[in-house]
């Protein structure tokens, strides 16, 4: 559980960027933050593996505050996954896995004998582990960016924009894989993302941030969809727009759902609890 | 024209390449005393560019003391310090440590500064200490221009470090000023090829270390793929989860 207790960050010169922020993110649940740029929701991941220090309040890991733990040792124990990847770009793909896993002491061998198989639980040919990170697409890169976090099995993983240098059909392939990851693995994740439908896609709850870090809503993605709090969550999560607002037509007996635009978008099944057997 | 062919006689003269003083001695202790003050100016430049390109604390000092000490000549530092030292390889030493320190250190603060400051934030956000960044990341990824700083060095040292002649018995400054002195010129200026040889081949030397170390920093970029074809690149699976 990872708990931010009334936490403020404030730069000198008294810019700032968390005003004052609490949340609770239960075991083995993904939480996402969301918000445009300067929201403070990447300083408020950094503040998890005490990347950032902040001014007042405290974030504690299952009960215990980050400030007693050694930042090294501290982000050691936690998996760090961000955009492009973050690679050693000197290191190929087993030792950039292997990384922490060998700094914590673990033997060379064994540690590329894991990286292998993180490889497979990725989705990746084990064949590219001799590989350098500019050998690979931006998708595989970013896999390996995942491997790497999961390498030394952390409970916490955290996730600054993960997929966000990568094109729209990867990133749907990806996110998809880290919902399969997740219903595995049960770790604690928080995500960060200006991209709301990613949220969606991969959180439990969504937490959609102002700026300043102010929570203008939480919870789940259907009771954000649902009943955005107010006009910025509504435009924010685009409720009203044409790809929002979905009706069903009736075309030869099938109900066909068509967004705003009057644009098919998909075929209505009964509900999953209905057609459960 | 014929002065040049005295000089290439005096160079191949076997008679020159026998006894003490002779060319092959004059040439290792050439290489031996520039590579003694090369070796002290990484030594210092190396940890003090690093530890500013890392930090980013001090940069001025760099450019305080690359362009200052640039402009300091090293005839009159020599003569300072062979006035207060005295005869011996002490002087030279410092004056010549004094020419080579700023391109190394230039090097060593360039290089560990250029290195993506993502790559450096990633690698401490998993957990590398910060002596680990600096020793596997920084410095490994700064080595072209670190080599680049160290190769200009070099290169002012040895065509410099016959002015250690002139307060000791030692390189191919000797037969230089030695052929001033008695006006034997063919001695003079076969000392002065030599000393433009020895830094042709240190230069060919440093260009080989330096694109061996540009391709260990960024291993297989710029080139194209199919120079090295893979098996595993055509199998490599993007699997979408059951």
């Amino acid at each position: 559980m990872i708990e931010f207790d009334a936490v403020r960050k404030e730069y000198p010169g008294g810019t700032v960027a968390v005003a004052g922020f609490s949340l609770r993110v239960p075991s083995h649940t993904v939480v996402a933050l969301v918000g445009s740029s300067g929201s403070g929701k990447t300083t408020l991941l950094r503040m998890v593996n005490r990347m950032v220090e902040p001014t007042a309040g405290a974030v504690r890991i299952d009960d215990v505050d980050v400030r007693s733990v050694d930042p090294v040792r501290l982000r050691r124990s936690i998996g760090y996954v961000l955009q492009a990847g973050g690679l050693l770009p000197h290191r190929t793909v087993a030792d950039n896995i292997a990384t922490v896993p060998v700094l914590s002491g673990r033997s060379r061998r064994e540690a590329r004998a894991d990286a292998l198989g993180l490889l497979e639980r990725v989705g990746l040919d084990p064949a590219l582990a001799d590989r350098y990170p500019a050998q690979l697409s931006g998708g595989q890169q970013q896999r390996v960016g995942v491997a790497r976090a999961l390498a030394a099995d952390p409970n916490i993983l955290l996730m600054d924009e993960p997929f966000g240098a990568v094109d729209p059909i990867v990133r749907e392939q990806l996110q998809a894989e880290l919902r399969a990851l997740q219903a595995e693995l049960g770790k604690t994740i928080l995500f960060v993302t200006h991209d709301v439908d990613e949220a969606f896609a991969l959180a439990d709850e969504v937490v959609v941030l102002r700026a300043g870090a102010e929570v203008a809503q939480r919870g789940t993605p259907t009771e954000i969809l649902a009943a955005p709090a107010d006009g910025f969550v509504a435009a924010f999560v685009g409720a009203g727009t044409a790809r929002r607002t979905l009706r069903i037509r009736d075309v030869e007996g099938r109900r066909v759902v068509v967004d705003g635009d009057d644009r098919p978008t998909g075929v209505l099944e009964a509900d999953a609890s209905e057609a459960a057997p | 024209m014929n002065l040049l062919l005295d000089a290439l006689a005096w160079v191949l003269d076997p008679a020159n390449w026998a006894g003490s003083g002779s060319i092959g001695a004059r040439i290792l202790e050439h290489l031996g005393f520039s590579a003694a003050v090369v070796a002290a100016a990484c030594a210092v430049g190396i940890p003090a560019g690093a530890a500013i390109g890392h930090s980013g604390r001090g940069r001025s000092l760099v450019i305080l003391l690359t362009s200052g000490a640039r402009a300091l000549p090293t005839l009159g530092l020599l003569t300072i310090l062979g006035l207060a030292l005295g005869i011996g390889l002490e002087a030279p030493f410092l004056a010549l440590l004094v020419l080579a320190l700023p391109p190394v250190l230039a090097g060593a603060y360039a290089g560990v500064e250029s290195v993506a400051r993502e790559t450096v934030g990633a690698s401490r956000a998993i957990g590398m200490t910060e002596w680990q960044i600096v020793r596997g990341v920084e410095l490994p990824l700064a080595a072209p221009v670190l080599l680049g700083g160290i190769r200009s060095a070099a290169l002012q040292v040895i065509s410099t470090a016959t002015l250690a002649a002139y307060v000791a018995d030692t390189g191919l400054g000797r037969p230089l000023f030695e052929g001033l002195k008695t006006q034997r010129y063919d001695m003079m200026l076969g000392a002065s090829l030599l000393v433009a040889l020895l830094a042709l081949a240190v230069e060919l030397c440093f260009q080989a270390l330096q694109s061996s170390a540009s391709r260990r920093a960024a291993p297989h970029t710029g080139r194209p793929q199919s120079a090295r074809p893979h098996r595993a690149a055509l199998g490599a699976r993007e699997r979408t989860p059951a």
